[in-house]
């Protein structure tokens, strides 16, 4: 237990709350003569930025647009995978490919894809007649937000599946027997039985990923940086930009703000979903 | 087990499953034709989807101009030593957190949840200065060091589950046979847990594979940078070679990806078990 705490903190938590008091100061690799404590001034300028607003945006449409689908899909999968099938398993396998590659390197790929000249998203959406002509996917501020949702969409689904269909596997062969003879149709076993049973998996699964989706910069640092002209930025994106520019002061605001965030939402999610977790066990 | 399926369900289940078939393989398929393509047709209309000639030039390029070898041995040692040391120590933390209770364990757990919500550019700054003063900067030892850290929370959480499925008496038994607790879980144990734990490394190898900021941040020699910083090197420059680009993604994918196709079952009850008990 002590290695992995000793690493821990003074990997991690050490650095996290060094960087933390840089939120409080003055603190620009452009003028390092200059790192006095100046209070809340980093979280004012970062509230007063003029693209506060269109970050904050766009991290709320990155973070439902990509985890409803995901869930959606996976779900599906999960369910028409419960069933056994000849290849199931090179099925899976094949499936479960995007999960090794990094997010950075799928915003690549995805870039390439969308490509406005070269790109073989137009060509084929040309071939099925979608469109008549090219369609400069990465230039247009909504366009190039679709194109990274897709792109986490590819990634995110297979979790969300794998999760699903193992708690799927442990609802007992009775429950359904019993609602069949009940004459339950498929929706309301769907409701009333399968999602009640395997809730705590859901809710942990969702949970941690809209966790992980929040505080993953690297796809959207790969496939757009952030642009059009700083229209896809999430809060971290937005965070790796201002630190590149040296203001390490307010990146860390930032960075203070992601952290307090995804507490709130952990605890208002765990108050929000705990009642009927308790019912069930 | 579930009940009869209609013929209307069943081609609708298979017409989804193909397709998110297709839409899953083909992004892998594409990157792979383009770097066996000509540097000079990867620009050409209209675009091949079967090539009429392939061509290795991208790849010599890459290893040739780039020195892609030397990314590619780094990140092979940082990850499979990172991931090595991460699963062994973890081991041993899931062990307590599962078979014992004390009165900081929830704090831990909580404390591991929290640094899934830690931006790493909150802490790259004070890192750096930190691994200035070890003397760790563009040294592998170092990214080794802080990758250990990184991979410790979530698998320790994943190993826990892990433990908890195993039930207490198989070490009991070994103990009342005369072994003292720590000989009964190398000796009992552990060949039971030998799934998750091939899952742990796994996933720790591939996490230390894909990592990029950190190491950006940390390595900065050619001799020390590993494939990911190397990457984000092509890409830097105004103009990507979308040639070049494609052959070091071919080659930085499929390393993780036979993992995967080797290990899928044991990854998916390793993450299963540990993340639902968790």
């Amino acid at each position: 237990m002590a290695p992995a705490a000793i690493f821990v903190a003074v990997f991690t938590y050490y650095p996290m709350i060094a960087g933390s008091q840089m939120a409080f100061r003055h603190w620009d690799l452009n003028d390092l003569t200059d790192t006095s404590w100046v209070g809340l001034d980093n979280f004012h300028r970062v509230f007063s930025d003029p693209n506060w607003g269109t970050v904050l945006g766009n991290t709320g449409a990155w973070v439902i647009g990509s985890i409803v689908p995901q869930l959606v899909i996976g779900f599906a999968l999960a369910l028409w995978l419960r069933r056994r099938f000849r290849f199931r398993g090179v099925y899976q396998a094949l499936i479960f490919f995007p999960w090794a590659i990094s997010g950075f390197l799928i915003g690549i790929l995805f870039r390439w894809m969308f490509n406005s000249e070269f790109g073989v998203v137009n060509d084929l959406l040309q071939k099925a007649g979608l469109i008549d002509q090219p369609v400069a996917w990465l230039a247009d501020p909504h366009k190039a937000m679709i194109a990274v949702l897709i792109a986490n969409i590819w990634y995110g689904v297979t979790f969300f599946a794998i999760m699903i269909l193992a708690a799927l596997q442990s609802v007992p062969d009775e429950l359904y027997e019993a609602a069949a003879l009940d004459g339950a149709g498929k929706a309301r076993t769907l409701f009333q039985i399968t999602i009640p049973y395997i809730r705590v998996t859901l809710v942990l699964t969702v949970l941690l990923r809209v966790i992980w989706i929040f505080n993953f910069p690297d796809l959207i640092f790969g496939m757009t940086g952030g642009g059009p002209n700083n229209q896809t930025h999430i809060v971290t994106t937005w965070m790796i930009k201002i630190t590149q520019q040296g203001d390490y002061g307010k990146a860390s605001a930032l960075g203070l703000l992601v952290v307090a965030g995804l507490l709130l939402f952990t605890v208002f999610f765990l108050l929000a979903t705990r009642e009927k977790r308790e019912v069930r066990s | 087990m579930i009940g009869k399926e209609t013929a209307v369900g069943r081609a609708v289940r298979i017409v989804f499953l193909v397709l998110w078939l297709a839409f899953t393989v083909f992004p892998l398929y594409w990157i792979a034709i383009t770097s066996l393509k000509a540097p000079g047709d990867i620009f050409s209309f209209p675009l091949a989807y079967w090539p009429e000639h392939f061509s290795l030039e991208n790849y010599s390029e890459l290893f040739n101009k780039a020195d892609f070898g030397t990314y590619l041995t780094n990140s092979l040692i940082v990850a499979t030593v990172a991931g090595a040391v991460a699963t062994a120590i973890s081991m041993l933390s899931a062990y307590v957190l599962a078979r014992f209770e004390f009165r900081t364990k929830s704090a831990l757990l909580t404390a591991a949840l929290v640094t899934q919500m830690i931006p790493a550019f909150i802490a790259l700054g004070p890192l750096y200065l930190l691994m200035t003063d070890l003397k760790l900067v563009d040294n592998r030892l170092g990214l080794i060091l802080v990758y250990i850290a990184v991979c410790i929370p979530f698998c320790t959480v994943m190993l826990r589950g892990f433990f908890e499925n195993i039930p207490d008496a198989l070490e009991e038994a070994a103990m009342i046979d005369g072994l003292s607790r720590f000989a009964a879980l190398f000796r009992v144990l552990l060949p039971v847990m030998r799934p998750g734990i091939v899952a742990a490394f796994i996933f720790n190898f591939v996490n230390c594979w894909n990592e990029l900021f950190l190491s950006v941040t940390l390595m900065n020699s050619d001799a020390n940078k590993t494939t990911p910083t190397a990457l984000n090197g092509f890409i830097s420059s105004f103009n990507i070679d979308w040639g070049s680009m494609s052959a070091a993604a071919v080659f930085t994918i499929l390393p993780t990806m036979v993992l995967f196709a080797f290990a899928s079952r044991h990854i998916v009850q390793g993450l299963t078990s540990g993340a639902v008990k968790g």
